[in-house]
C-alpha cells in the first residue's frame, strides 16, 4: 500500500521534471559531473598507487637495497678543479660486514651498473651493464622469457654471457634469435645465454630514461667477476669537455631479510653500521616496505584531497539543485495552493519536492556513475594508465547524490509547504 | 474529535456566527467582512451574489477551510473549526469539502484522469481500486472519450468540467464554488450549472458564488452581500426547500 502510494508520487515528481526536460536536464549536469568525477579520479588514483605498490613490491618487500651516491662534497672538489678522480660508495668489505653482523640477514646479492653502449651488428642503444650473483634471482623477481640465468660456473670462469632484458632485444635484434647471437660492449663480446622481462620494475630502469623522457629497460647482466675484470673498479666520464673518474667498487647491494620484522630492525642496524665505516655519506637505503606504507599514506591524503574535491563539487551540485527547485517553488505556487486545497498536507508538498530533487539528483547521480565508470575505461584505453573503479567508490558516490538532493530540497520543500492555501491560491 | 455546539443542528451542514475578516495590506486595515452570520443545511443550494468587492470570494474561502475568520465563530458538520489544526484542516478539505474555482485550476502535467485521481492521492487511497469510479466521474461530466488529453488540450467548458469530476471524487458532504461559470459562455454556462443542479438533485449541499441572475433559478436560496454584510436573502418559492 504504503510503497505503491510512494511509487506513484515518484512517477508524479518525473512527469513534473519533464515538464522543463532542458532545465531538468542541466540541474542534474551538476550531479553527473561531481559524480563522474569522484568515480573517474578515485579509479585513476587507485591504478596508479597499485602501480606504485606492485612496483615497490617487485623490490621484495623483505629486502633493504643499498646505493652507492656520490656525496655532495666530492662534487665541490671537482668543481675547483683540485681533484681529478674521487671514491666513495660501498665496497666490498660492507659486503661481508652486512653479512656477518646483521642478524636476520639470508644474503646480501652486490651489483654493478655500468652505463655503456650495447651493440649488435649495426645496432646500437645505450643501457645499463649490470654485473652481478646468480643469486640475484632469488631477491629479485626475474621473469625468464627465454635461456636461463647467470649460473655459478659463469661466475667462477669470468664468462663473457649475458641475460639480456627483452625491451633491449625488441631493439637490438628486430630479426635474430638473440640466444644464438652475442652483444658487445666496448671492445669485449657477450654471448646471450637468456632473456628477461622485467617492465614494471623501476628500481634497474636507468634513472634518466630516453629521450622522449620515458622510462626504458636496456639492461644486461653479466657475471659480476667478468664485469670487475672488464671494466675494472674505475669509471672514466667524459661529459661537457672535462673529464672525471670515479672509483666505485658496488652501486649497489640488495639485501634479502629473513622476515619483514627483521627488515625494521636491519635498516637500523646496516644504517648504523654504515655511517661507521664510511666518513662520507656516500650511500643511501630504500626500505620499499617503508616505501609501501609511505605509498599507502600517500593514496590515503589523495583519497581525502580527492573527498574534499568530491565535496566541493556535489556542493555545488547541490546548491545548483537547491536554485532550480526554489525557482520551481515559486512557479508551481498555484499548484501548491491547489493540492493544498484537494486535501494535501504540509508534509505531502514536502514529501513531493523532496521527491522532485531527490529524483534530479540521484537521476544525476546514475548518469554520473555510468560516466564516471566510462571516462577511466576511456583513460586506460587511450592514456595505457592503469585504472581500478572500485565498488566502494561507486556506491559512496551515489549515496552522496542521493544525499545532496534531500539535503538541498529540504529548503525549497519547506518553503512550498509553508505556503498558505489561500495566499498559494491567489498566485498568478 | 471536536466537541459539538450547544445548537447543533443535525441537518445544519454550516453555522457560522459574526464572522469577521481583516486584511492588512501595508498600514492600511481592509475590512473584508463585518460580521457574518449564516447557516446552510444539508441538501441546500445556496448561491451568494453581490457587487465586487463585497466579501463573497472571502466568504467562502472561510467556509471552504482555505483561510480563518479574523474573529467569529465557524463550525462545520458541528465541529469548531477554529480548534482544527493544519493537518485536519486538510483532510476536512480533501475529504469532506469539493471545490471548483473559476480559473478550473487544474495541474497541467497531468491527464484528465490523473486530475480527477488527485484528492484521493491525497487521503491515501489506492488509485487502482478507485480507477472504475474516476473513468465513470469522467463520463458523468461528459469527459470519457478524453480522458488522456492534458489540460492545455481542452476547451474552458471541459475543464471546468474536469474541476468538478475532481470534486466529487471523495464524495464531499459540500460542494464551494467560486464564480465557476464566470470564465464560460452562456451555453457552456447551462450545461454546467446543469450538472452542479444534478448534483444538488441527488443530495450534494451547493454553496455557489456567481454574479449571474440565471443561477438564482438553480439556487434554493440567494443570498445577496453588501460591504462585507448580508444585505437580504431571497427564498427561491419555484425551488422549495429541501429539509
Ligand atoms: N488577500 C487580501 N489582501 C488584502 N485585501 C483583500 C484580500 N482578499 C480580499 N481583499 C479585499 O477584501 C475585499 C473583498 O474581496 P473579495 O475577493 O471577497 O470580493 P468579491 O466579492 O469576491 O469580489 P469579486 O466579485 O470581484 O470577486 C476587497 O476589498 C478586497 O480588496
Ligand atoms: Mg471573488
Amino acid at each position: 500500500m504504503i510503497s505503491a502510494h510512494f511509487l506513484n508520487t515518484v512517477q508524479l515528481g518525473i512527469k513534473s521534471l519533464l515538464v522543463h526536460k532542458l532545465r531538468s536536464g542541466l540541474t542534474m549536469l551538476g550531479i553527473i559531473f561531481g559524480v563522474c568525477s569522484v568515480i573517474a579520479m578515485l579509479a585513476i588514483g587507485e591504478g596508479a598507487s597499485f602501480e606504485a605498490q606492485e612496483r615497490i613490491k617487485r623490490l621484495g618487500s623483505e629486502n633493504i637495497i643499498i646505493n652507492s651516491i656520490k656525496p655532495p662534497e666530492d662534487n665541490q672538489q671537482n668543481a675547483s678543479g683540485n681533484s681529478f678522480s674521487v671514491e666513495y660508495g660501498i665496497t666490498y668489505k660492507d659486503v661481508s660486514r652486512i653479512q656477518d653482523t646483521i642478524p636476520g640477514v639470508e644474503r646480501v646479492v652486490p651489483l654493478r651498473i655500468i652505463r655503456e653502449n650495447i651493440r649488435f651488428d649495426r645496432n646500437q642503444e645505450s643501457g645499463q651493464v649490470i654485473g652481478t650473483l646468480p643469486s640475484y634471482a632469488l631477491v629479485h623477481n626475474v621473469d625468464l622469457v627465454a635461456g636461463r640465468f647467470l649460473t655459478p660456473t659463469d661466475e667462477q670462469f669470468q664468462r663473457n654471457v649475458c641475460v639480456i632484458t627483452e625491451d633491449l632485444v625488441r631493439k637490438l635484434f628486430p630479426y635474430q634469435d638473440p640466444l644464438k647471437s652475442s652483444v658487445r660492449v666496448k671492445d669485449s663480446y657477450y654471448d646471450v645465454v637468456g632473456v628477461v622481462d622485467e617492465t614494471g620494475s623501476a628500481e634497474q630502469r636507468p634513472q634518466m630514461g630516453d629521450s622522449m623522457g620515458k622510462a626504458v629497460d636496456n639492461n644486461i647482466y653479466i657475471p659480476l667477476s667478468t664485469a670487475r675484470s672488464r671494466f675494472g673498479e674505475m669509471l672514466v666520464n667524459r661529459s661537457s669537455g672535462s673529464m672525471s673518474a670515479e672509483r666505485v667498487e658496488l652501486h649497489r647491494l640488495i639485501v634479502r631479510l629473513t622476515t619483514p620484522a627483521a627488515v625494521i630492525s636491519g635498516e637500523r642496524q646496516i644504517q648504523h653500521l654504515l655511517n661507521h665505516f664510511h666518513k662520507k655519506k656516500d650511500f643511501e637505503l630504500i626500505v620499499p616496505l617503508q616505501l609501501l606504507r609511505e605509498a599507502e599514506e600517500t593514496k590515503r591524503m589523495f583519497n581525502i584531497v580527492l573527498g574534499s574535491i568530491a565535496a566541493i563539487s556535489l556542493l555545488v551540485g547541490g546548491i545548483g539543485i537547491m536554485n532550480i527547485m526554489l525557482a520551481t517553488v515559486t512557479e508551481r505556487t498555484r499548484e501548491i495552493g491547489v493540492r493544498r486545497a484537494l486535501g494535501a498536507k504540509r508534509k505531502d508538498i514536502i514529501v513531493q519536492f523532496l521527491v522532485e530533487t531527490v529524483v534530479l539528483s540521484i537521476g544525476g547521480g546514475l548518469i554520473g556513475v555510468v560516466f564516471g565508470i566510462v571516462v577511466p575505461l576511456l583513460v586506460s584505453w587511450f592514456a595505457d594508465m592503469k585504472t581500478i573503479i572500485t565498488a566502494w567508490s561507486v556506491l559512496m558516490a551515489f549515496g552522496i547524490s542521493g544525499l545532496t538532493g534531500i539535503i538541498f530540497g529540504i529548503y525549497p520543500a519547506s518553503q512550498a509547504a509553508k505556503l498558505d492555501p489561500i495566499d498559494a491560491l491567489r498566485q498568478e | 474529535m471536536v466537541g459539538h455546539t450547544q445548537a447543533a443542528d443535525c441537518t445544519e451542514v454550516i453555522r457560522i456566527r459574526g464572522v469577521e475578516k481583516v486584511f492588512q495590506v501595508g498600514e492600511v486595515l481592509v475590512q473584508a467582512l463585518r460580521g457574518i452570520d449564516l447557516s446552510i443545511r444539508q441538501g441546500e443550494f445556496v448561491a451568494i451574489m453581490g457587487p465586487s468587492g463585497s466579501g463573497k470570494s472571502t466568504l467562502l474561502n472561510i467556509l471552504g477551510c482555505l483561510d480563518r475568520p479574523s474573529s467569529g465563530e465557524y463550525f462545520l458538520g458541528g465541529e469548531d473549526v477554529a480548534r482544527m489544526d493544519d493537518d485536519v484542516l486538510s483532510s476536512v478539505r480533501g475529504k469532506r469539502l469539493g471545490f471548483i474555482f473559476q480559473s478550473y485550476n487544474l495541474i497541467p502535467q497531468l491527464t484528465v484522469l490523473e486530475n480527477i485521481q488527485v484528492p484521493l492521492i491525497y487521503q491515501q487511497e489506492d488509485l487502482e481500486e478507485h480507477r472504475d469510479r474516476c473513468i465513470e466521474l469522467g463520463s458523468l461530466v461528459g469527459l470519457s472519450e478524453r480522458l488522456d488529453h492534458r489540460p492545455n488540450q481542452l476547451s474552458g467548458g471541459q475543464q471546468q468540467r474536469v474541476a468538478i469530476a475532481r470534486s466529487l471524487v471523495n464524495e464531499p458532504l459540500m460542494i464551494l464554488a467560486d464564480e465557476p461559470t464566470g470564465n464560460l459562455d452562456s451555453q457552456t454556462e447551462i450545461e454546467v450549472l446543469g450538472i452542479i443542479n444534478d448534483l444538488n438533485k441527488q443530495g450534494r449541499t451547493i454553496v455557489l458564488v456567481t454574479h449571474d441572475e440565471i443561477v438564482s433559478h438553480y439556487a434554493h436560496r440567494v443570498i445577496h452581500m453588501k460591504d462585507g454584510l448580508i444585505d437580504r436573502e431571497v427564498i427561491n418559492e419555484a425551488q422549495g426547500v429541501v429539509s
